[in-house]
């Protein structure tokens, strides 16, 4: 019973500091901004109903860690969930395949399709660099505009078409990637990661004010969209379209579903050459690296190649999704590329388990499915992003696939589970 | 010549604040080795409680007791901010994996400025200058030098800060204890210091200094809206690498660095490119030099 009374007391007090911390913010609110003629008026209700609410949500925390189930059933349902991820995986695959086939579905859902591989296709990217390589990169995005810009130049100026860019947008991002690895070798863990983010603030500054070449905050318009063996997929219909090809009646939906194939073939052709590398002696010299920088020196691994092909390979993957993000929009601007894209698609690796294919499916469907089904929630979407990321840090510091185990090892592969952080191991 | 003074006066001015905020950033990652990428957007709850605390006693009493209690009040709320903060956020997450608690980092920060947008508005927020007026220090060719009573009251309140910070740190049994625990947690541990207060206090401490900095910045630029916490986070971050992480001087000195390459090149190279510039000063610095300019070398342990 005393229990009971020390949570209320605790609860109490959180909800005490929750009225202070809320007060000024959601008590009262500023009026319009006229210079000098700031009003102010009070929401009594609200403030309430959020200590209230707080109050609630402390003594439901604490009721749960007085009856917490044993630490065994997490690392059980971990290995149950790694387990099942061999069903899994084909399950969402074949899904992934047969999606626009199935009669019903509407565009929007497509379209979201399409979304959520984008950025599977940018996680799976980002996680060689820190997934695998354990290179922490908080300058992603710089890669994605890179490859978008690229296109969206080429386009304009030379009239290049979608497939004659894709390449030579990953071999550039590729570049950049160098460019911008080169110099940041020595670097580790935390100043890696905000040289890295400080990278892609400043390509997006230049891009923002390189009005003469960019457009500036206008972006570029008018990107041509991709074309099937030279068709089109025009409204027109008539010769020279998809459409007109196979003689049937043109449709917004047969683009889309043309669309949502590209990046399909591209997130898994991603996919494919991870694992692919996994299994060979750059991949292995990654995880190598990402376990023990000084001991893999000490073996001979060359650390400035390992680390430069790690940045390469990730940025090529950024740049070919940026192609594709050009050519599915039609328009770029800087807007698209701000460090909330980098954060997410970190946020969607480190989710998923930092290291973990599936992982990353599952975490991008959550973080961009989730809130883009919540469109009448739209103010409140960055919050409740912001306050998930914070929460599954807090509930499974790991991410949803809580394994980290390297792909060879010496005698029995140690899997760490999130039970074990606190002790230290991992 | 003129023009020069008048940058510098800019520039220290500037300085002062990214200065502040420095210190927050210095003191945590000293302390947990930790980029606390929230802490630009608690400078930014800090200049928000200004403008409401400012907009409430309007009228109701005079300027400079209106400011004081706008100080006083930001400082106060931000210090709880900075602790709840910790609380949620990082303390669960310690001796964690490393990335754990930058993720929960950004994710705070990410929350924080939605709460003010959501709870506030995104508009920007205008208040008028509350010390106008200065004095003319040249006039040279009708180009007039000002250093205004604001820039003057920035630099004084500042330094009046710092002062009371460096007492703190250096003479009082807290700062001592926050001086061990930076140098060795388990150690001062174990000499009976509570670290989890200690680190609580580091919190508060950097917080608070961070919601002077707020109402600082709002005084000085008169305009503040929700997303202001970003760039002034980045900016005192360059400063505290640049003068060395973990020393507090070092924060101070880089924040007036950073303030016045801003200024000077803003004023004789291009306005758009201010950020590009001191965003390469961090990428410089930490290549060639890691540990900033009054920094202690990192022995690599294996």
């Amino acid at each position: 019973m005393s229990n009971l009374t020390q949570n209320l007391k605790d609860s109490a007090a959180v909800a005490f500091v929750a009225l202070l911390l809320f007060g000024p913010f959601l008590g009262l609110q500023l009026g319009d901004s006229n210079v000098g003629n700031l009003t102010l008026s009070t929401r009594p209700g609200l403030l309430a109903a959020a200590v209230a609410f707080t109050f609630a949500a402390r003594m439901a925390i604490l009721l749960w860690h007085d009856h917490k189930p044993a630490p065994q059933r997490t690392a059980k349902l971990t290995a149950s969930v790694v387990r099942s991820g061999r069903f899994i995986a084909p399950g969402l695959l074949i899904l992934a395949l047969a999606l626009p086939l199935i009669p019903g579905v509407e565009n929007s859902y497509i379209d979201l399709g399409v979304l959520i591989m984008t950025y599977v296709m940018l996680g799976w990217g980002l996680n060689i660099v820190v997934g695998l390589a354990g290179l922490l990169d908080l300058g992603y995005v710089a890669f994605y505009a890179v490859g978008a810009y690229s296109f969206a130049l080429l386009s304009e100026n030379y009239g290049w078409s979608f497939w004659e860019c894709l390449p030579v947008c990953g071999i550039l991002a590729a570049a950049w990637g160098i460019f911008l690895g080169f110099p940041v070798l020595r670097l580790r863990g935390d100043y890696l990661a905000i040289v890295t983010l400080a990278f892609g603030e400043i390509i997006r500054l230049v891009i923002t004010n390189w009005v003469a070449l960019t457009g500036g905050p206008n972006g570029i318009d008018g990107i041509p969209h991709p074309t099937l063996f030279g068709l089109s997929f025009s409204m027109a219909g008539g010769p020279g379209t998809f459409a007109g090809a196979l003689n049937i009646m043109p449709t917004p939906a047969q683009r889309l579903d043309y669309l949502y194939y590209i990046i399909l073939f591209l997130a898994l052709l991603t996919n494919w050459v991870t694992l692919r590398l996994r299994k060979q002696p750059l991949g292995r010299a990654w995880e190598a690296l990402r376990e023990d920088e000084i001991a893999c020196r000490s073996l001979g691994i060359n650390l400035r190649n390992t680390k430069l092909t790690a940045f390469a390979i990730g940025a090529m993957f950024g740049g070919f999704a940026g192609c594709f993000f050009a050519t599915r929009e039609g328009f770029v601007s800087p807007d698209s590329f701000t460090f909330i894209e980098s954060a997410t698609v970190l946020a969607i690796v480190v989710l998923g388990g930092a290291g973990s294919q599936l992982g990353i499916v599952m975490a991008a469907m959550v973080m961009i499915g989730v809130p883009a089904l919540l469109q009448s929630l739209q103010i409140y979407r960055m919050l409740i992003f912001g306050i998930a990321l914070v929460v599954i840090m807090v509930v499974r510091p790991r991410g949803f696939i809580s394994t980290r185990k390297p792909t060879v090892s010496l005698g029995k592969a140690k899997i760490i589970t999130a039970d074990m952080i606190s002790e230290g191991h991992g | 010549m003129a023009y020069a003074l008048q940058q510098l006066i800019n520039g220290i001015t500037l300085g002062m604040i990214y200065g502040l905020i420095a210190i927050g950033y210095t003191m945590v990652y000293g302390i947990i080795g930790m980029i606390n990428f929230a802490h630009g957007d608690v400078f930014m709850v800090g200049a928000f409680v200004g403008v409401i605390v400012l907009t409430a006693l309007a009228g109701v009493t005079s300027v400079p007791l209106g400011l004081l209690a706008a100080l006083i009040l930001s400082a106060a709320l931000c210090a709880l901010y900075g602790f709840s903060i910790e609380r949620v956020a990082y303390r669960p997450l310690r001796g964690s994996f490393r990335l754990a608690p930058l993720i929960s980092a950004i994710g705070m920060s990410i929350l924080l400025e939605n709460y003010v947008q959501v709870s506030q508005g995104a508009l920007e927020r205008a208040i008028p200058n509350l010390i106008p007026g200065g004095i003319t220090l040249m006039n040279e060719n009708g180009f007039i030098v000002q250093l205004t009573w604001m820039q003057m009251a920035i630099v004084v309140v500042t330094l009046a800060v710092l002062a009371a910070f460096t007492y703190l740190v250096t003479k009082t049994p807290l700062g001592r204890a926050m001086r061990a625990v930076e140098q060795d947690a388990k150690m001062a541990a174990l000499l009976g210091i509570d670290t989890n207060r200690t680190i609580s206090y580091t919190f508060m401490i950097g917080s608070a200094l961070a919601a002077v900095a707020g109402v600082m910045f709002l005084l000085y630029y008169g305009v503040i809206d929700f997303y202001i916490g970003f760039n002034a986070g980045i900016k005192a971050f360059t400063a505290a690498v640049l003068g060395g992480i973990g020393s507090l001087p070092g924060a101070v000195l880089g924040g007036l660095l950073i303030g016045l390459i801003e200024a000077f090149w803003s004023g004789y190279a291009t306005v758009a490119y201010k950020d590009v510039a001191v965003y390469s000063i961090l990428a410089i610095v930490l290549m060639f030099m890691p540990t900033g300019l009054l920094g202690r070398n990192e022995v690599e342990k294996v």
